[in-house]
């Protein structure tokens, strides 16, 4: 057996030191582990675009069966729950106002008799517009259930249907439940959260310690001082970003389709790079507080413009290119590429690189800053 | 001088304006933050796609096929790109350069006009990328209404289908937000995430650091009473977060032309309640733990998350499942979204206002009294 060498030796002191500073403290410990796993259980169940029982109600001013027809489609479909019927025209928008129903499907006295006359029937739709997004989704369902409607009455009229047919099928998610797209984005923020928060403060609390300067006075040189301060994190990162995976893939039942090891080669890169931003933090923190606050106001631009919640493709042309320096855009797209897509190294490549290159990039600066950096 | 105002007091306000001044870390919580975070948000986050790339595979080309892709071509909702193959276009979803597809098959044009015939349809195929779930869900509806002009226009030109009559056609108005502008809807919740980062995180790491150094048990051994020295602490917080709001409100009517259709007082008077709340759980928060490490982190948890996601602020709460929606109703953020996205989009509506409102007092009330015992509590 060969001798451990003095290199080994001393990069594992200080990395068991950096981990018992970490778990030492209870409450610490506590607050490492226990927040992430809450938030993703939160997360999960309320991060959602999907709509479901969307109240509404009724203003039925035909009465007739054509009318009851269509209504019962309304009744049927998932997003809709009916909340009641409206007697006159001046209650909808009070109705509306104060929130208590989101759609309102008003049907004019002449509708069954111009359907089975063969005219146009008109229907009113009304639809609580304050939350844009819902209401473009309530918009497209009603859209969807008219559509069917007119189909079928059409064909059970006899009359000539449209000529042609739009058959849809949706890659990846066939469902298209957000929660998939949710769930998987998760893995990336919480494994940024965690990282983060192990390393921003770890410096700074020497410093504010005064036992960093005590440690740069050891033999350990700057390097080895950067590497035992990166390996706690990364390590965790990878052990959480682990344990959010198998709870996305055993609870909220995300197929993980693509390779592990390309998911695997995605995870460790940016682990380090979030480690080298949080090493950096610190390093150019003289307290605590700054180093918090540096930490958060890193991490609410990285998760806003990284395309967890919206589309890249729908920002500015600037922010897009500000884009490509967020680490986390990277591996969101290697998390939903191989949970989702199946993807493999192949289609993971073009973003194993950057984020290659940002762990580089931040690990040599903050490396740089802890000998440079002196108060 | 009232009588509650005392020299003490005074003192107290100054020596803490003085700290705020002193560290500029306060400043930029207060400022920089809500700032920043709404040019990032006012700017960066949209749920309205434009010019989304989608692919067109035309198999064989025809003048159905050609007045199609034009109405692909002239929608500001799609930038298509064309393949010759089902193949190349497949091979574009797989790489992202496209976000959906729309297949004519070879015999489209036969087929079309066997159907004014009384044939079976001709299928348009359509694959979209489905992994984000609610843009493929808004890329469908747009797919589908460019299809369904495009059907209208082809009959009108051609007199095409004859069935073309549509038995029931809706006439769909949005109420508050017409244009459905993604912008109009999270200005005014992310105002509530700001003030929430402000009050809250601001108070919570400020009282723990008095904690942490000793100098609050310093101030105790001082004549000043307990509701002197709250005061002397939440105020000028306080009037830091409500000049948060002010500069947030402005950028929002200003800079976003988000419309502000009810009373500025009410505004005012509702962010005052909401900023109370906001200060009373950060300084319970940093009561309970008195560490700055903490405090930071379990602000976070408790107060800016929820306001991000159990907030009504950008997932819609009546689709959470029950025990989620049930959470909603403990957080403050909850209200104040509710009340801020109905006074700018809506107006004053006071069944919806009225309501919140008390929660939000309610809430206020409890919390800072919560606070003072327990402060009195510690110190015996």
């Amino acid at each position: 057996m060969t001798p451990i060498s003095p290199l080994f030796t001393r990069l594992l002191a200080l990395t068991v030191k950096e981990f018992l500073a970490l778990f030492r403290d209870k409450r610490s410990r506590i607050v490492v582990i226990v927040p992430p796993l809450i938030q993703l259980l939160v997360f999960g169940y309320a991060a959602s675009f999907d709509l479901h029982r969307i109240d509404y109600a009724v203003l039925d001013r035909d009465g007739g069966a054509a009318a009851r027809e269509l209504l019962a489609r309304f009744e049927g479909a998932p997003s809709f729950a009916f909340a009641g019927h409206l007697n006159h025209p001046d209650a909808i928008g009070a109705h509306i106002d104060r929130r208590a129903v989101r759609l309102v499907i008003q049907i004019p006295p002449r509708f069954s008799a111009d359907l089975s006359g063969g005219r146009t029937a008109s229907v009113q739709i009304l639809v609580d517009g304050r939350n844009s997004n819902s209401a473009q989704v309530v918009r497209n369902d009603v859209v969807r259930i008219l559509a069917d409607f007119n189909r079928d009455w059409a064909s059970a009229q006899g009359l000539p249907g449209l000529p042609t047919r739009l058959v849809i099928r949706a890659w990846y998610n066939p469902n298209l439940e957000s929660r998939w797209f949710f769930v998987s984005g998760l893995v990336g923020l919480l494994t940024l959260v965690v990282t983060m928060m192990v390393t921003a403060l770890s410096v700074a609390r020497e410093r504010e310690q005064g036992t960093f300067d005590q440690l740069l006075m050891t033999p350990l040189r700057p390097a080895e001082i950067l590497i035992g301060k990166a390996l706690p994190g990364v390590l965790i990162g990878v052990v959480q970003a682990s344990l959010v995976m198998t709870i996305a893939v055993f609870w909220f039942e995300i197929p993980l389709t693509g390779d592990l090891r390309a998911l695997y080669s995605g995870v460790l890169l940016f682990a380090l790079a979030a480690v080298g931003i949080g090493l950096m933090i610190s390093a150019l923190a003289a307290t605590l507080q700054q180093a918090l606050l540096g930490a958060f106001l890193f991490m609410v631009p990285a998760v806003i413009l990284s395309g967890f919640a919206t589309p890249i493709d729908n920002m500015p042309a600037a922010v897009q290119a500000l884009t490509l320096i967020d680490p986390l855009r990277y591996y969101l797209v290697i998390l939903r590429g191989v949970f989702l897509e199946g993807a493999g190294f192949g289609q993971v490549w073009p973003q194993l690189w950057p984020l290659a290159l940002i762990a580089l990039f931040t690990l040599g600066a903050a490396g740089w800053l802890f000998r440079h950096r002196r108060y | 001088m009232p009588h509650w105002m005392s020299r003490r007091l005074l003192g107290l306000l100054r020596k803490e304006w003085l700290q705020i001044l002193r560290d500029p870390s306060s400043l930029a919580i207060a400022f920089v933050l809500p700032g920043g975070l709404l040019l990032l948000f006012g700017y960066g986050v949209s749920l309205d796609a434009r010019q989304v790339p989608v692919g067109l595979v035309i198999e064989q080309p025809s003048t159905a096929a050609q007045s199609f892709t034009a109405a692909f071509q002239n929608s500001p909702y799609f930038e298509p790109r064309l393949y010759a193959t089902l193949q190349d276009g497949r091979e574009a979803v797989r790489r992202h350069h496209v976000k959906g597809l729309v297949v004519l098959p070879s015999d489209f044009s036969q087929r079309i006009a066997g159907a004014s015939t009384g044939s079976a349809e001709a299928p348009i195929g359509v694959i979209l990328n489905g992994v984000d779930a609610n843009s493929a869900r808004l890329l469908q509806g747009y797919i589908q209404g460019v299809w369904s002009n495009w059907l209208q226009q082809e009959s009108d030109a051609h007199g095409l289908g004859l069935g073309l009559v549509e038995p029931v056609a809706a006439e769909i108005r949005v109420w508050f937000n017409p244009e459905l502008e993604s912008r109009h809807f999270l200005v005014p919740g992310l105002l509530v995430v700001n003030m929430t980062l402000v009050g809250a995180l601001l108070t919570a790491l400020v009282f723990a650091r008095e904690w942490e150094r000793g100098t609050l048990e310093a101030l105790l051994v001082t004549p000043v009473t307990i509701d002197e020295i709250l005061i002397g602490k939440l105020l000028p917080y306080f009037v830091l977060g409500l000049g948060g709001m002010v500069l947030s409100v402005l950028m929002a009517l200003g800079l976003f032309d988000v419309p502000l259709r009810g009373s500025f007082w009410v505004l005012a008077l509702c962010s005052t309640l909401f900023l109370l709340t906001a200060l009373g759980m950060g300084l319970l928060i940093s009561i309970v733990t008195r560490n700055q490490f903490l405090a930071g982190m379990i602000a976070l948890l408790v107060t800016f998350l929820p306001a991000f996601l159990l907030s009504g602020f950008l997932f819609d709460i009546d689709s959470m499942p029950t025990p989620v929606r049930a959470l909603t109703y403990l957080v403050a953020a909850r209200y104040f979204v509710t009340i801020l996205q109905t006074l700018f989009l809506a107006g004053d509506v006071w069944s919806l206002i009225l309501p919140n409102a008390a929660a939000l007092a309610l809430m206020a009330g409890a919390l800072l009294g919560l606070s003072r015992r327990l402060l009195h509590k510690r110190l015996e």
